[in-house]
């Protein structure tokens, strides 16, 4: 009984952890490029580099204060979208696919220089007391312990609730910015792009500014996903990579693409399937036969597999409607 | 102008995915004995002392299976670098230890900086480390027993990242090397771009399956040649598996090329963990023995490297005549051009397309084994850090031609091997990509693709 007891706890643990908001937010992002606007975005993961190191460099190394660090965050992702989007959105789709993959590996790639150690850490990245505590100190929380729900983190610290309520709540407003604008005449129009990107043109729109809008502003919520996502942690470069932008592919291909809530459903199953799996193989599959590790690797074989059936048979995914869908290259 | 309506048409599930799965699975489950290979690790304690190090090549790269002994109190230990360069030995007596490295043991055009051999004290329940740092600048190395001659003793303090007409050449043949091999598994995928307009993330994997196969048969067989073969056979048939079990059907299905696409990537993922689940995460080495090498014209490169040039050569030669001047290469760029016109003048499209898979297979799997004999190794993850390199060189040359493919490529080869002589290592594959992002700023359909395919 105290395993599934555990269990629960670890499934509400991995709900409301700052990880699982992060990966949200960069989704909500990606949804906004490909469900929306019907883009092929396979760089989300480099938005998301371009935020957590355009935050944490300011901090730790140009000493900026929280919100100068944001804007810098902000400003890096805005110019990484117009960089990425000028040469791309005007071509075929998955030319921008190929791009946006390309241009997030190198970032990786830059980021790691040895060269760059003073300034991005190098392969072993920022460690996250560096950058921290600008965050921590606008905590408005008491000092001490917390306990809600048999939840117990320290209000404001390395793990704790000011995280979390700050990640959860970005979430919040990103899920009522995404719904407002999509229901816009602004919305509208990037539906319409997705749709017949010819009749946009034909009335008068430039496809190619909205389109190039939308990567804007579905790589600053990737970028603010990144943010949230070293604040509990350090920031490395190797995990933000291919298997990153992957990963933020099957959630929101599992929530449902151009759903609103999708990204949300999507991310929290994502994390929780794959903890129960990890568990439940952990508690019953002995580990001579099945050591952690393989279990992980098998739990990525998984994913894998999910992608593609969920691509053949479901691509709308749990929430979507396969007429607001669109796959056309 | 969608597709969307076109897949709830079709009502018959293909249930090729989870044929195919299941072959996969059978098929490494049948061949292969489970046994991950673990990295070396070593947790100083109170009876325990740890030495270690990496070692990484001039460029950066961890140098993979390199050979290091320790001798002293009485232990004699020899290990081999991981792939991530890191050794380790665990000695059980406090004392001063010898370690060093097999110098025939280094990549080729590798050489020691300083030493070849360290002394280490070390004490228990701590940790020790040696350094071997390398160049591939032979005048700037330890000895340096010059084999390009000619150069004075007054230059080998210089550093490793100077220019000097030696290295350019050794830098210049690498490139070609590394172009030829990019060349066997990207005209693979321009062939495939080109008859179904698949952008196929897969093609790394089937490039580390031909690598990882010809291991597998190496040990069976112990003849390399009848390994490389059959390794290239087998991932020709899993071309057609692939085709016959998963592509078509869902080509039938009607799925959208952006669907494929993503579907290709969840192939990609499942394969690479495959491969971790059966092989380890470690580096697999197809020839254990050192290699031997041989200087030509001033460039030190294994024997094996030159075989593999010319053999690629060769293949990457075939395939292009039979493009040329055989009626299945007539089939081949006609449907490139134009499917429908091509299905209508009564040339059989899936059978066409299936023999390039097969085609594609076979290349990406020779392409495997030759990576895995050229750079002394390869693991799970080495197509997949090249399938960008494969996209960067069909892009360049223009998505879905094959001679495009070929010039693409030994362009990005020569890039990766060229610009590593001023810049740092770890820049090597980024410089690629950069070319590939400015090209489509400049001439987006490549250098030979037609205006037509972009838009």
């Amino acid at each position: 009984m105290d395993f599934w007891f555990e269990l629960l706890q670890s499934i509400l643990q991995v709900a409301i952890a700052p990880t699982t908001a992060a990966f949200v937010l960069a989704a909500i992002g990606l949804n906004i490029h490909f469900g929306f606007t019907g883009l092929m975005n396979m760089g989300q993961a480099g938005f998301m580099l371009v935020g957590a190191y355009g935050f944490g460099v300011s901090v730790s190394y140009f000493g900026l204060g929280f919100w100068a660090a944001i804007g810098v965050s902000i400003a890096a992702a805005v110019v990484f979208a117009i960089i990425l989007g000028i040469p791309t959105l005007k071509l075929r789709g998955d030319y921008l696919a190929i791009v946006t993959i390309a241009a997030a590996e190198v970032l990786r790639m830059v980021v790691k220089l040895a060269v760059l150690q003073d300034i991005t850490g190098g392969p072993s990245g920022i460690p996250g007391q560096k950058y921290r505590p600008v965050f921590t100190e606008l905590s408005p929380l008491p000092e001490g312990k917390t306990t809600i729900l048999g939840l117990t983190y320290a209000n404001t610290g390395v793990d704790d609730w000011w995280t979390r309520i700050v990640a959860w709540g970005l979430v919040a407003l990103f899920l009522l910015i995404t719904w407002l604008l999509i229901r816009s005449p602004w919305g509208r129009v990037l539906k319409g792009i997705r749709e017949d990107e010819d009749a946009v043109r034909s009335l008068g729109k430039s496809s190619y500014a909205y389109k190039l809008q939308a990567l804007i502003l579905g790589g600053i919520m990737g970028a603010f996903g990144g943010i949230v996502m070293a604040l509990p942690a350090a920031m490395q470069p190797d995990s933000m990579g291919r298997p990153m932008t992957f990963n933020l592919w099957m959630i929101v291909l599992l929530g449902g693409a151009a759903t609103i809530f999708g990204p949300l459903l999507g991310s929290i199953l994502f994390f929780v399937v794959r903890l129960v799996l990890t568990s439940l193989a952990g508690e019953f599959i002995p580990s001579s036969l099945l050591n952690t590790q393989q279990t992980e690797q098998l739990a990525w074989v998984l994913i894998g597999l999910s992608l593609i059936l969920l691509v053949v048979f479901r691509p709308q995914g749990i929430l979507g409607n396969k007429k607001e869908l669109s796959f056309n290259v | 102008m969608t597709r969307t309506t076109a897949i709830s048409v079709s009502t018959k599930r293909p249930l090729g995915v989870a044929l195919l799965l299941g072959l996969l699975l059978a098929l490494f489950l049948g061949i292969f004995p489970s046994g991950p290979a673990h990295a070396a690790e070593c947790t100083p304690d109170a009876s325990t002392g740890c030495v270690q190090g990496v070692i990484k090549t001039s460029s950066g790269d961890p140098a993979v299976g390199i050979k290091l002994t320790i001798k002293g109190g009485g232990e004699d230990q020899t290990v081999e670098t991981d792939s991530e360069g890191r050794w380790v030995f665990a000695v059980t007596k406090a004392g001063d230890y010898t370690v060093s490295v097999e110098k025939s043991s280094l990549p080729d055009g590798q050489f020691f900086k300083s030493a070849e051999s360290r002394e280490v004290q070390v004490q228990l329940n701590n940790q020790a480390s040696a350094l071997f740092p390398l160049t591939d600048d032979e005048s700037a190395a330890q000895g340096g027993s010059s084999a390009t001659g000619g150069e004075s003793a007054g230059e080998s303090t210089k550093s490793a990242n100077s220019f000097s007409w030696p290295r350019f050449w050794q830098q210049f043949v690498s490139g070609l090397r590394m172009g030829l091999l990019i060349s066997l598994a990207s005209l693979g995928l321009s062939l495939i771009f080109g008859t179904t307009g698949l952008s196929n993330f897969a093609q790394g994997e089937m490039v580390t399956l031909g690598g990882l196969l010809a291991a597998l048969f190496m040990g069976i067989t112990g003849n390399l040649w009848v390994a490389g073969l059959l390794a290239v056979v087998v991932s020709a048939g899993f071309g057609w598996a692939q085709d016959k079990v998963l592509w078509k059907p869902l080509r039938k299905k009607r799925l959208s090329l952006m669907q494929l696409m993503i579907v290709s990537i969840g192939l990609s993922i499942t394969m690479q963990y495959l491969f971790q689940f059966f092989w380890g995460s470690g580096v697999i080495r197809i020839d254990k023995s050192t290699p031997a090498t041989w200087t030509f014209f001033g460039v030190t490169l294994t024997v094996q490297s030159y075989i593999a040039m010319g053999i690629s050569l060769l293949a990457i030669i075939a395939v292009g005549l039979g493009l040329m001047y055989t009626r299945f290469g007539r089939a081949t760029r006609a449907i490139s051009d134009n499917p429908a016109l091509a299905q209508a003048s009564g040339i059989d499209v899936d059978r066409v397309i299936n023999i390039v898979w097969i085609i594609g297979g076979g290349l990406a799997g020779l392409a495997g084994v030759f990576l895995g004999l050229v750079f002394n190794g390869l693991n799970w993850f080495t197509g997949g850090q090249l399938l960008l390199m494969f996209f960067a060189a069909v892009t360049l040359g223009g998505l879905g031609t094959a001679f495009g493919a070929f010039v693409g490529s030994m362009l990005i080869g020569m890039m990766v091997e060229l610009t590593n002589i001023w810049l740092p290592g770890d820049l090597k594959y980024a410089t690629a990509l950069l070319l590939l992002i400015l090209i489509l700023l400049v001439r987006p359909q490549g250098i030979f693709g037609r205006k037509e395919r972009i838009g």
